[in-house]
């Protein structure tokens, strides 16, 4: 995939003060001169704050960070993870694309994005509110299929529930991660013995910050 | 150094176990193909063309450049390690490798500015083969924009990196870069940036195929019509080995030939891209002045002209940047028999006192690769001699402290300032000068905002004192291929006592120096090769050849003499430099006992033995310092004034070098606004 900086770029970025406190901490973990190796973090949390990595971010990181501007745009560039076009505002889902979920129904959540959402992916909604895309293994092949959200896993998803997740979303209305179907984690499907489950805190980083 | 005893295909050989597999194959006589490693690079290892089989080793071909010799297993008896460079396994991988980089490779040798010298056409010819099982979509990078020197075909690249490690490693610019990953990476720069360097030309030489060629030669010659002559470059004071590709009568391209001693292989863009210049603005006629107006005469009229008027005495020869010493020895000559004065005409070389201790010093370029401190003093090496700059950097990059005395100017390195002036020497040497540990290893390079200060011979001396104190290296940066030949030759550099000389004076006979004032009640004898200032004010132009069109003695800034050779003829009625004065001699009663340049020569040698030995530097014995005086002068030194790519008549005649000065002007504006 063609990695290029967005046309459409913010005029300036600089890192809110928790974040700003949390990079300087984020020095410290290296000896002098050598802060560079610092960058991932950062852009990472350039990216956690404004949901995607603009110029003004790289630049930021490159001046933060006391490095060429070119070699922040190598790392920014060369890691998927960083998403170099703006994300949907509400959310961005990360659909896994990988064997175990494909068998599992993956190209159908695939199709409700590319209905619901955009026909491409890393773009935007009509409102903006929304973007996709198909990644590599999550990691979470015994729930598949299952979309990322933030750092939330959305599990055992098929079409009518994942449907339902992003009209969720849309409404404001924050769903709750993990299974769709009710199990714990990955507890076989028929479980005769249910273990207790504590309550699911309604914690989540993603829709914590469309929520305000 | 620990040597290891290495097994290469049959033979045993003893190696220091540092070197990498490749450097140990090539010290035994055998070529691994490459296109990444590059001996004075940053090691990649992405190519995967040089490949070699290690017996008893991981069980898949090695990156021999990449694999130093002191990680290679001895066999289970203790025999040596042995390395296979020709085996089943070494071939396959290679026509393997091969084959994945002529996928994207686009078969375009035909329009290729590359092609006939390219490495991956010729490696293609051992290891190619032959068709292609490809039948999928080629890929194709978008081209950008480099500034006027570097045309790029980014289609072609392979993904070296050689021209990033360059311009990051010795260049020192932070500007290109390899974005994305496997199939879509590019070679890029920050947000399509133009390069800003004085070395990007020779990531044109880097490159193994035909990604980043040379826009000025685009499209006009092929390699193997060229003819290459090999010669020396005039365009600053370090005398870069270089070769002049001609094509009939007109230079097509220079580039650098390597030469460890003097410029690596790195030349500046300024010697690089100046010969479109050599082909304009040209003196190809003897012209003489009435009523003010320049009108072609024949050389017999315009040498009695001149013999006329040098006749009646008082004539002074001034020496211009870009003469070759059998001119100025001629010269010289010349004046002796007058009894005239032979003065320095360009205001960029000056020295306070007589002799090549206090003129060039005691030190080498080559010291600088293994010293500890680096003292700039009145010098600003990006500018006055770029490929010394690129050497400095690397000192630096391994560990050298570098020191300036002077304006702070960008020099792609840290530096740590002493100050503006004399006096914050004097400071720093206080304060320093008795710590014996801090001053080993240590080179002084003296440019001429120093040596231009009105007590320049103190601080010469002061300085010398520590050099003598604690054996160390100082060296002079001159800017001008001529000036050391011509101080040598005794010209005169001091400012106050060439003033004096001019006085008297009635004919200047001007070889080529293009920055001469010269009052209007003189007559003036230019004798150069191009139409330049100096020209412009001369009453008479005896039209020469210029550096790359005879043969000549260059004596570089560390004394080192150097043969430059004919690659083309001059224009029309221009002649050689030497030639004319010769012939001049003779119209005036002196006639030397030679005729020919080998004659010259040989008589040169007798009374400059100094300049006998080419490609060598002959110690002279040290003078000692005499007096002391402590620094007093708070004058900051002044910087670097003139605008680098216009900074002699080739340069200003040349169409590349004003496009490269328009860009570095509005460079430079944008980054002031």
């Amino acid at each position: 995939m063609l990695r290029r900086l967005s046309v459409n770029q913010p005029k300036e970025f600089s890192f809110s003060k928790t974040n700003l406190k949390w990079a300087k901490a984020q020095l410290k973990k290296y000896p002098k001169g050598r802060q560079a190796s610092a960058v991932i973090p950062l852009l990472w949390k350039a990216q956690e704050q404004e949901g995607w990595v603009s110029k003004p971010a790289i630049e930021f990181v490159a001046n933060f960070l006391d490095m060429p501007e070119i070699r922040v745009l190598e790392v920014a560039t060369f890691y998927f993870m960083f998403h170099l076009k703006p994300t949907g505002s509400k959310a961005h889902f990360q659909v896994c694309g990988t064997t175990p979920c494909m068998l599992r129904g993956s190209e159908s959540l695939i199709d409700v994005c590319k209905a619901r959402i955009n026909g491409k992916q890393n773009s935007l909604s009509a409102d903006g509110s929304m973007s996709w895309e198909e990644v590599e293994c999550l990691g979470g092949c015994a729930n598949a299929p299952l979309v990322q959200i933030g750092s939330d896993y959305f599990e055992d998803l098929d079409k009518e529930s994942f449907e339902k997740l992003i009209s969720d979303i849309e409404i404001d209305e924050p769903p709750i991660p993990g299974s769709r179907i009710g199990r714990f984690s990955s507890e076989p499907l028929n479980m005769t013995k249910k273990y207790s489950r504590k309550k699911s805190s309604r914690e989540n980083a993603s829709i914590e910050r469309y929520r305000g | 150094m620990l040597t290891k005893k290495v097994k290469i295909n049959e033979t045993v050989h003893d190696f220091d176990e540092n070197l990498t597999i490749i450097q140990a194959c090539e010290l035994s006589g055998i070529q691994i193909p490459r296109f990444c490693y590059h001996e004075r690079l940053s090691i990649a290892g992405n190519c995967r063309m040089c490949l070699v089989e290690v017996v008893g080793g991981p069980p898949k071909p090695t990156a021999s450049c990449a694999m130093q010799l002191k990680d290679l297993r001895p066999g289970p008896n203790g025999e040596p390690p042995q390395v296979l460079t020709n085996s089943e396994m070494v071939e396959n991988a290679r026509k393997g490798v091969m084959e994945f980089l002529l996928i994207n490779h686009p078969l375009d040798c035909p329009i290729c500015d590359q092609g006939g010298e390219c490495d991956l056409q010729d490696q293609a010819m051992s290891f190619g083969l032959g068709e292609s099982r490809y039948t999928e979509d080629k890929r194709t990078v978008e081209d950008y924009d480099l500034g006027p020197l570097v045309a790029t075909h980014m289609t072609r690249c392979i993904s070296c990196t050689r021209c990033v490690r360059f311009t990051t490693e010795v260049a020192g610019i932070d500007q290109m870069g390899q974005t994305g990953r496997g199939e879509d990476s590019e070679i890029v720069t920050y947000l399509s940036h133009t390069l800003d360097s004085e070395l990007q030309g020779n990531i044109i030489d880097l490159c193994p195929v035909g990604a980043l060629t040379s826009k000025p030669y685009a499209f006009t010659a092929r390699p193997w019509e060229l003819q290459k002559t090999d010669t020396i470059d005039v365009m600053d004071g370090i005398g870069c080995n270089i070769r002049v590709d001609s094509k009939g009568n007109r230079v097509m391209r220079i580039t650098p030939r390597e030469n460890h001693l003097v410029n690596e292989e790195w030349i500046s863009d300024k010697s690089r891209f100046v010969w479109d210049g050599v082909r304009v603005q040209r003196l190809d006629t003897p012209l003489k002045k009435v009523e003010g107006n320049f009108m072609p005469t024949s050389w017999e009229d315009a040498l009695s002209i001149a013999s006329k008027r040098m006749e009646n005495g008082n004539t002074t020869f001034v020496a211009g940047d870009l003469v070759n010493v059998e001119a100025l020895y001629t010269a010289s000559k010349l004046s002796e028999h007058l009894g005239s004065a032979k003065i320095l005409g360009d205001l960029d070389t000056t020295c306070p006192l007589k002799g090549r201790s206090f003129y060039v010093g005691n030190g080498k370029i080559e010291d600088l690769d293994h010293s500890k401190n680096i003292f700039l003093l009145g010098t600003n090496p990006r500018k006055e001699a770029s490929v010394v700059n690129a050497r400095i950097r690397k000192a630096w990059i391994n560990g050298a402290d570098v020191y300036r005395l002077g304006i702070q100017e960008n020099l792609t390195y840290d530096v740590k300032e002493l100050g503006v002036s004399l006096f914050d020497l004097q400071i720093f040497f206080d304060k320093m000068g008795s710590k014996k540990s801090f001053w080993t290893n240590t080179i002084f390079l003296v440019g001429y905002s120093f040596l231009s200060s009105k007590v320049a011979g103190t601080a010469l001396n002061t300085i010398r004192a520590y050099v003598e104190r604690f054996d160390l290296k100082f060296l002079v940066l001159h800017q001008n291929a001529s000036a050391v030949g011509s101080l040598d030759l005794g010209f005169e550099a001091n400012v106050k006592v060439k003033q004096e000389l001019f006085k008297e004076t009635k004919t200047i006979y001007n070889l080529g120096c293009d920055t001469l004032e010269v009052d209007q009640g003189n007559f003036v004898i230019y004798q150069g090769s191009h139409g330049d200032r100096g020209a412009g004010s001369a009453d008479l132009i005896l039209p020469s050849a210029c550096y790359l069109e005879e043969d000549g003695i260059f004596v570089n800034t560390e004394g080192r003499m150097q043969y430059a050779r004919k690659a083309i003829q001059p224009p029309g009625e221009a002649k050689e430099n030497w030639k004319i004065l010769r012939a001049l001699a003779e119209k005036l009663g002196y006639v030397p006992n030679w005729l020919d340049l080998n004659g010259l020569r040989n008589a040169l040698f007798d009374e400059l033995p100094l300049i006998s030995k080419p490609g060598e530097i002959i110690e002279v014995p040290w003078k000692a310092v005499e007096k002391q005086k402590k620094l007093s002068s708070k004058i900051p030194l002044p910087g670097y004034v003139k605008n680098y790519y216009l900074s002699n008549s080739i340069c200003r005649a040349s169409k590349t070098m004003g496009s490269l000065a328009r860009a570095r002007n509005s460079l430079n504006l944008k980054k002031a606004s």
